[in-house]
């Protein structure tokens, strides 16, 4: 890791998004806007986010490509949380709850999504990409057909099918965001919710230090030398797909306590899109992925797009936020796609 | 799965034949949709008129798709930049209130340019991601979607001059959701209409489909059908017989923008409102899935494929939301279906596809 700060090199991407940053800073500060109430949203924003972009690392690092299939672990994470608020658990105990329930159904998740990924070895992304896909609509029949007796997530006129949006309020909508804030003037630190970041965090820099960690990145690397050297390949792919799928669960679930609603339906659709341009907008080539990347790249775009929301009102088209914001996504991925074979194609 | 065939015995050979995905895929969907169909409740002729319809009104689009699956470069999700080539094109003349046969042909003439230039610029960027191009072209569709928007949700007004007030949302910037395309609803579909019963056939726009699909055919079997051919089944070995690659590459997928753009104007007519941000974004998956269920697979695709797809998928497409009703009680699960039976189908085909390649 330390190696690595040494030899960071900005990129491209970074320097364009860095000085519209800045530009956007400055813009927010001549149309007097209240930067430190947007530096406090920033910091929960970046936590939101943030652990379902971790959860593209070790997917990226075992050589299986930008995970274009998170909505299986989201929806892995959605399903936990459904069941937390089905059997009505509330405060810190249902977060947590929510979250053990999402780790057994995305180990199970995880588990079909490797073997699936295994026999595509080389078009991950492209068969991630439609697994997500259709696993969508078949996960729309659960939703619409599941016998939960919770009548707050239910329609209210029929009794039968779940809410597209179930609100969090009475159960565990904010709980991390709330948890041992931390007041410096005006600035509001969220201690609890950079605690449970930070331990994804580790696990992951912990992970990558056991010895299926090195043989992970190995097998990212160099997949002819690692199989010669006796590495069983598809078990090291399928346990980083499962960690992968496990993360995007957990991510989902910080995701909803803190924008205080379950999205459900085709809600995970686009989801995958941002997450990945994230983690190559913080300098990943979609080969290989550092914390550091993700963290980096999470903090910059959250900030963006938290700072276009007003300024593109100011200007009366509230619509260009999110015109912006998915032509910055695609943008990136498609100039990930072009320089990691021009890369390729050199070696 | 598949016994080697040898000399024992034909049923073997003949079972698996047919248990080829070619012949599996458009099976299951022919199951599929005659009982989705007998539970909706629909009169034969109903059906029978809807996938009509929608095989003028998709089928050039289907058609687009063949020519890059030849050349080895999988499913084209990029036809949206076609479509939306027309579409921009479309707008613009709109907004020039030019009208009649002036209009439709300028619409024509700037679209076909439109989708020369963008083919042109989205075959340079495949050449550059070879063995990836279905990724690159789905997150190319994307990103175009976005300039697309950018251009008029928020360039009309405010970069472009607009002339014509009723297309404008009211405050002054940005296209409506819902342009009117009342001068060119169904002016061809109802030429030469010819009606058994409740049976109705647009000869002219069958036809039309039919010249595009005879085109496509013709020009596979001339010397640069061949050489798609040739790059498609092995990159390398073309390379060495003297073929340009990348040039044969870049002019298919011009090809196949220009037909996309041909397409989605024969779909805007007949459907007669045109939704300015909405109407191209399926475009793409609707098309594959057809394609595929068709019998075609990521490597290999022919005419009848296209065509005898569009029947089965369409089928399953315009029956399942009413069969979905009448057996839950509720329709939105037969949409649902409708979903995960366009997305699934390409999966599948991907996993099966890549599977067999990696063997």
């Amino acid at each position: 890791m330390k190696n690595y700060l040494k030899n960071y090199k900005i990129q491209t991407p970074q320097i364009i998004i860095s000085f519209f940053l800045i530009a956007l800073i400055c813009l927010a500060f001549i149309l007097d806007m209240d930067l430190v109430v947007l530096l406090n949203e920033s910091l929960i924003k970046l936590v939101m986010n943030g652990i379902l972009v971790l959860s593209l690392i070790p997917m990226i690092n075992a050589g299986a490509g930008m995970n274009f299939g998170l909505p299986v672990g989201i929806i892995g994470g959605l399903i936990g949380l459904c069941l937390a608020v089905n059997f009505r658990i509330t405060g810190l105990f249902g977060f947590v709850m929510s979250l053990l329930f999402s780790l057994v159904i995305c180990l199970f998740l995880g588990w079909i999504y490797g073997l699936i990924l295994n026999k595509v070895k080389g078009r991950e992304e492209i068969a991630g990409t439609f697994i997500g896909f259709s696993f969508i609509p078949l996960m729309n029949y659960f939703w619409t057909l599941v016998p939960f007796q919770n009548r707050e997530m239910l329609y209210p006129i029929g009794g039968q099918g779940l809410r597209p949006k179930i609100s969090l309020e009475n159960y565990f909508s904010n709980v991390l965001d709330d948890m041992w804030l931390l007041q410096v003037g005006s600035l509001e630190i969220p201690v609890g919710l950079f605690a449970f970041y930070g331990l994804v965090c580790i696990f992951i820099y912990l992970f990558f230090q056991t010895k299926v960690g090195r043989a992970t990145i190995a097998v990212g690397e160099n997949e002819a030398f690692s199989k010669l050297s006796g590495l069983d390949i598809s078990r090291i792919r399928l346990i980083a797909i499962i960690i992968s799928t496990v993360i995007a669960g957990f991510g989902i679930c910080v995701y909803s306590q803190s924008y205080g609603f379950i999205q459900l339906y085709d809600e995970p659709l686009s989801m995958a899109f941002p997450a990945i341009s994230a983690v190559l907008i913080g300098g990943s080539t979609g080969k290989k992925a550092y914390i550091f990347e993700a963290v980096l790249g999470t903090y910059l775009l959250q900030t963006m797009y938290l700072l276009t929301i007003p300024i593109a009102n100011e200007i009366l088209i509230p619509e260009l936020t999110e015109i912006l914001r998915t032509f910055i996504t695609y943008g990136i991925i498609l100039y990930a796609l072009l320089i990691k074979d021009r890369r390729g194609n050199k070696q | 799965m598949r016994i080697k065939d040898g000399t024992d015995g034909g049923i073997i050979n003949r079972v698996n034949r047919f248990v080829d995905s070619e012949h599996l895929v458009p099976a299951v969907f022919l199951v599929l949709s005659f009982f989705a169909w007998q539970f909706s409740g629909f009169s034969g002729a109903f059906v029978f008129n809807q996938v009509l319809t929608r095989f003028i009104r998709d089928g050039v689009l289907v058609l687009s798709l063949i020519i890059p699956v030849v050349a080895g470069m999988g499913l084209n999700f990029a036809i949206t930049v076609g479509a939306m080539a027309i579409q921009t094109a479309l707008l613009l003349v709109i907004n020039f209130q030019v009208e009649g046969a002036t209009g439709i042909l300028s619409v024509i003439f700037l679209g076909v340019l439109l989708s020369v230039a963008l083919g042109f610029a989205i075959g340079c960027v495949l050449n550059r991601v070879k063995g990836k191009e279905m990724i690159t072209t789905i997150i190319i569709g994307f990103l175009f979607n976005s300039i697309y928007q950018l251009i008029f949700l928020v360039g009309f007004g405010t970069f472009i001059p607009v002339f014509n007030q009723e297309i404008i949302l009211s405050r002054g910037i940005g296209v409506r959701n819902t342009v009117d395309l009342g001068m060119y609803r169904n002016t061809i579909d109802k030429l030469w209409l010819l009606k058994i019963g409740a049976w109705e056939f647009p000869i002219f726009m069958i036809l039309v489909v039919l010249f595009f699909a005879a085109g496509i055919y013709y020009l596979l079997n001339t010397r640069f059908g061949h050489e798609v051919k040739a790059i498609g089944s092995n990159n390398e070995k073309a390379e060495v017989s003297g073929i340009n690659v990348n040039m044969i590459r870049i002019k298919v997928i011009i090809l196949s923008t220009v037909l996309a753009a041909f397409g989605q104007l024969f779909y805007l007519q007949n459907i007669g409102m045109f939704d300015v941000y909405t109407a191209h974004l399926n475009a793409d998956v609707i098309s594959c899935a057809a394609l595929l269920a068709g019998g075609a697979s990521i490597k290999s695709a022919k005419i009848r494929h296209g065509i005898l797809g569009i029947f089965l998928f369409h089928t399953l497409f315009i029956v399942s939301p009413q069969a979905g009703q009448n057996l839950f009680n509720n329709a939105a699960l037969g949409e649902y279906f409708r979903s995960f039976v366009a997305y699934g189908t390409i999966a599948f085909a991907l996993i099966i596809n890549i599977k067999n390649e990696n063997k």
